[in-house]
């Protein structure tokens, strides 16, 4: 049995604003193995982002963990100081972030921020670096590194950006690569450069990807296995085909069903999810997603779902599937 | 089976599986209120204490100003033979002699100066100065940059592009010098205009120096707001309502009025309430120096520069002015930093 | 760049020209003239000061002449200090201001940068609100209550600092501590702020996110993008500056150019108002282009135009 590379456990997380606690994560847990391609997906709010940032302890003041333990590639996340933290990030775990436009400082040239991390965690020298950062910018498919690398992040397209932050990312060879919507902000087309670039890159280095999107598209396309979050849960976790093809929870149903289709005739309207999302100051006691669901029954809203086994890779936290179970049971009996 | 529940059981009951109806569905979502902007402006401001406190003294200081003045005994140029050069709560042998026979004589809170003037209502007279000079100066400057700078904005192109050349060439000009000429030169033609044509007689009542410094900051100080006024309106003219209204027929009067001008109403209420105290701090400035209002009117500038010759005789003579001015000053400050903070929505946290 | 330059400098002379004009005209709509606040003289001799400093030529000749001889760098005999030329009167009394203003610009920065950054990181904080308060309390009194009240302070009551003159370095504190009390004030309130944003920009997280350290992620990555607004102050820190001596050096006597420049105003001395109004414009007016340069050198995104 292969070590995981991360294993997130029952992990709990709050912001303390002064509005008051608010529940960003509500017992959320994570395996991945090496080599995985982990989606994320879910609406603002789901708590995707949290997670990834709490795996780099990168969780912004005034957030902490409440409960939990996060272990990556054998370190025990949540036990460490800051300054141990600083040396893995961006050396075994990086990530790029939604908006190349900012995401990049813009006073110094790209080169000397790609340099930055090469000199910050290797013992490379200047020149070392330097021929590094030409072989990144080659792998990310900018043309001409030598030029580029002495211009500004404003005298680069949104598409360039985003290479050069995989280039930064991708540095120090990390184990892991979290892309927190990285094609958000991009358009269509550049979009499509980027994922492919995206699945070149894993192939040729074979690091673990966790992708973080609202995008089910992007999901489909590179990822192996999928976490639909909601309200800071995990509402259903499997792989791509028992997601896509077998849904089982009215969330996830729901988000396919928003999906509109080329396929479909014309005149057919749009299915959106109704309702509004979660006011996380003040959880309900009962399954978040509730007053959403079309097959709401008494006690989703008084207890929180418990998690059901579809199969060996899938499972669900809904009620819908506990009755089938109890239902089947008595059958059975 | 069903029927018999067991009381301590953790399993679900069966009848908890039956579907919820909408209401139910609903107690759950609370929603929050929609507040317009300007009742959540307020309410942001009412909630700030500093900005309150500060307005409260902003408002007991205009009651000083203004209208204290009309119900005290003494009169700012009145000069009191030998009462002179009194101290805080003193009375001079004559007054004295007063008090003995029974008269009532109200006391100098804060002493007389060397002309026999009391400097209490000095004080009062130098704090109605400098919040006249404050409040109309910066209206002048509100409307005159504010007309300026919405029309290079709404009409932009050509028109845009000369009168902000225009700005560009009086904000080089450094202001504080032309300012100091204009003051010692305007004088006399104002003077001689009051002077000798009848309709400009008012001048004298409200006094040539105060006239002077409200001149030189129309002249010059509305630069800045036109530029602010400008760039909002940049900003405005591209949202979609004011394509509506234009595509409505509305003129273009009404669309700066109407549309563009009230939704910089906040930025613009914010930028003329912190230009007060900057052109209270003008005068005094300027009075200090010896070019502001002149004499017998009191202003808070001068009364300091006077007090410094008896600096360590009469020490509250200069204390009095400085510690008015500042508070003024300070209290316009905090005043307009918190309606920034109350109505600029970039600001929100 | 050399085409900005080029633009800017035609610019600036173009306003000084404007600035000379305009002084020119101010000084003669201003009736009586710079010999009548002494007792009277005789009117023969009237006639013969008139002459010999040109007041009795029509004006636009005596423009024309002064035009011409300002650009052979002549400006010609002060009226009021005899024997004087108003270069060497500038010359003497700008050194001395020019320490005075130096000195109390770089106390402005050296502590309003770092007081500024400060209360940015360690916001909501009482750190924070210490500096909040004081900060705004400086950019609230005005000049010459500071000078007036830390005059009465130190050397009335605690007889600790002299009141006038600038001979020895402890005569410097007083008026250095007066002049820079509203530029300290002003610097730290703008970094401040301009900290704040910063820290909350996207490529900070990236510089996190990267393990930098937190001295490199403020002092590489923040401090360069937060210092540009301060920059922009550069010149109107300098012209505060400027208008600040003259209340200065007035309270502490100093013989700098701003106490020169208020008493040629009110002595009618024309030949030094001009010459220290056109001195001052210019400087003021170097100092914005220079400023606006440096600017561009600093962040790279600024396109001049």
């Amino acid at each position: 049995m292969s070590e995981l590379l991360l294993d997130i456990k029952n992990e709990y997380l709050s912001f303390f604003t002064p509005a008051g606690e608010v529940k960003a994560l509500n017992d959320v847990s994570i395996q991945m193995e090496q080599g995985d391609v982990l989606g994320i997906v879910g609406e603002s709010g789901s708590g995707k982002s949290v997670t990834a940032y709490s795996i780099m302890g990168l969780t912004a003041y005034p957030g902490r963990l409440v409960g939990g333990t996060i272990d990556f590639n054998g370190h025990r996340i949540n036990d460490m100081s800051e300054k141990e933290l600083r040396k893995i990030r961006g050396n075994e775990v990086s990530i790029i972030f939604q908006d190349p436009m900012t995401s990049l400082n813009p006073v110094y040239t790209i080169g000397n921020q790609i340099t930055e991390v090469i000199l910050l965690h290797t013992d490379k020298t200047k020149t070392q670096a330097y021929e590094r950062v030409i072989e990144l910018l080659d792998l990310v498919g900018i043309n001409d590194p030598v030029k580029r690398m002495k211009q500004y992040p404003h005298e680069l397209s949104g598409g360039m950006r985003q290479r050069v932050m995989i280039a930064i990312a991708l540095a120090c060879e990390p184990k892991l690569l979290i892309a927190d919507e990285p094609t958000t902000a991009l358009d269509v087309t550049i979009q499509a450069q980027i994922l492919e670039l995206m699945m070149d890159l894993k192939k040729k280095i074979g690091m673990s990807i966790i992708m973080i999107t609202h995008d089910l598209g992007i999901v489909a396309n590179m990822c192996e296995k999928i976490a639909v979050m909601y309200a800071g849960k995990i509402v259903e976790f499997g792989t791509i085909d028992e997601i896509f093809y077998n849904p089982k929870h009215e969330y996830t149903k729901g988000l396919l069903k928003s999906i509109p289709k080329l396929t479909e005739k014309e005149h057919k309207k749009l299915v959106p999810i109704e309702g509004t999302p979660v006011d996380m100051l003040n959880p309900p006691i009962g399954c978040p997603f509730a007053p959403r669901c079309d097959s709401c029954m008494k006690i989703c809203l008084t207890r929180m779902p418990e998690y059901t086994d579809i199969s060996e890779n899938h499972y669900s936290a809904c009620w819908l599937l506990q009755k089938e179970a109890l239902e089947q049971g008595r059958d059975k009996l | 089976m069903d029927d018999i529940k067991k009381p301590l059981s953790f399993q679900p009951d069966l009848s908890d599986f039956l579907p919820a109806n909408n209401e139910e569905k609903q107690n759950l979502v609370t929603m929050r209120q929609s507040v317009s902007f300007w009742k959540d402006g307020l309410r942001r401001l009412k909630n700030n204490n500093i900005a309150m406190i500060s307005l409260v003294i902003i408002i007991i200081v205009m009651i000083f100003a203004f209208i204290v003045p009309r119900f005290y005994p003494y009169a700012y140029e009145q000069q009191i033979r030998g009462s002179e050069n009194l101290a805080p709560m003193e009375y001079s042998d004559a007054e004295l002699e007063l008090k003995a026979e029974g008269t009532a004589v109200f006391p100098h809170f804060l002493g007389t100066d060397t002309h026999g003037r009391d400097t209490m209502v000095r004080l009062m007279m130098g704090s109605r100065v400098s919040l006249l000079v404050g409040i109309v100066a910066s209206a002048l400057i509100l409307l005159i940059g504010s007309a300026y700078g919405s029309i290079a904005g709404y009409f932009g192109g050509k028109t845009d592009m000369i009168m902000m050349r225009i700005v560009d060439v009086i904000y080089t000009v450094p202001d504080i010098l032309i300012i100091i000429l204009l003051m010692v030169t305007l004088k006399y033609p104002l003077q001689e205009l009051a002077n000798t044509v009848p309709a400009f007689e008012w001048i004298n009542t409200v006094g040539v120096g105060l006239i002077c410094i409200f001149i030189v900051f129309a002249l010059l100080y509305w630069v800045g707001m036109a530029r602010i006024v400008r760039s909002q309106i940049l900003m405005l003219k591209e949202q979609e309502y004011v394509t509506a209204a234009r595509a409505l027929g509305a003129s273009h009067s009404r669309i700066i009025k109407k549309h563009l001008l009230t939704n910089s109403m906040g930025t613009l209420i914010v930028t003329t309430t912190l230009q007060i105290p900057s052109s209270i701090f003008t005068e005094s400035f300027l009075s200090f120096i010896g070019i502001g209002v002149a004499a017998p009117m009191p202003s808070l500038g001068s009364m300091a520069a006077q007090a410094i010759g008896g600096i360590t005789s009469y020490p509250y003579r200069l204390m009095a002015p400085a510690i008015t001015i500042s508070f003024i000053i300070l209290s316009f400050n905090l005043l307009g930093d918190g309606l920034r903070d109350a109505f600029d929505p970039k600001l929100k946290n | 760049m050399i085409k900005y330059i080029t633009k800017r400098v035609l610019l600036a002379i173009v306003t000084l020209w404007i600035v000379a004009t305009l002084t020119f005209l101010l000084m003669f709509l201003v009736p009586g003239g710079p010999f009548l606040s002494e007792k009277a003289p005789s009117e023969a001799t009237l006639k013969a000061l008139n002459e010999k400093y040109g007041l009795d030529q029509p004006k636009i000749v005596q423009y024309k002449n002064y035009m011409v001889k300002f650009l052979q760098g002549d400006l010609g005999l002060s009226i009021k200090q005899r024997g004087r030329t108003v270069k060497q009167i500038i010359t003497t009394g700008f050194k001395v201001s020019a320490r005075l203003g130096g000195l109390s610009i770089l106390v402005a920065i050296l502590i309003g940068i770092p007081l500024g950054s400060v209360a940015a990181l360690n916001r909501g904080k009482w750190l924070d609100q210490i500096i909040i308060v004081i900060s705004t309390f400086g950019i609230a009194v005005p000049s010459f209550v500071v000078s007036t009240v830390l005059m009465m302070i130190l050397s009335v009551k605690l007889n600790l600092l002299p009141t006038y003159g600038l001979t020895s370095p402890l005569h410097y504190i007083m008026p250095v501590m007066a002049l820079s009390f509203y530029p300290t004030a002003y610097i730290s309130r703008l970094m401040r702020s301009s900290m704040l944003e910063v820290l909350g920009q996207d490529y900070m997280r990236t510089a996190k996110s990267k393990g930098l350290s937190q001295f490199v992620i403020l002092f590489k990555h923040a401090l360069r993008n937060a210092i540009l607004p301060v920059v922009t102050y550069l010149g109107p820190l300098l012209a505060y500056t400027l208008t600040g001596s003259f209340v200065v050096e007035k309270i502490f006597t100093i013989p700098g150019l701003g106490n020169d420049f208020i008493s040629s105003i009110i002595n009618r001395d024309y030949t030094m108002i001009m010459g220290t109004t056109i001195f001052l414009a210019a400087l003021l007016i170097t100092v914005n282009v220079l400023v606006d340069i440096m600017y561009k050198l600093i962040d790279p995104r600024i396109k001049l135009r």
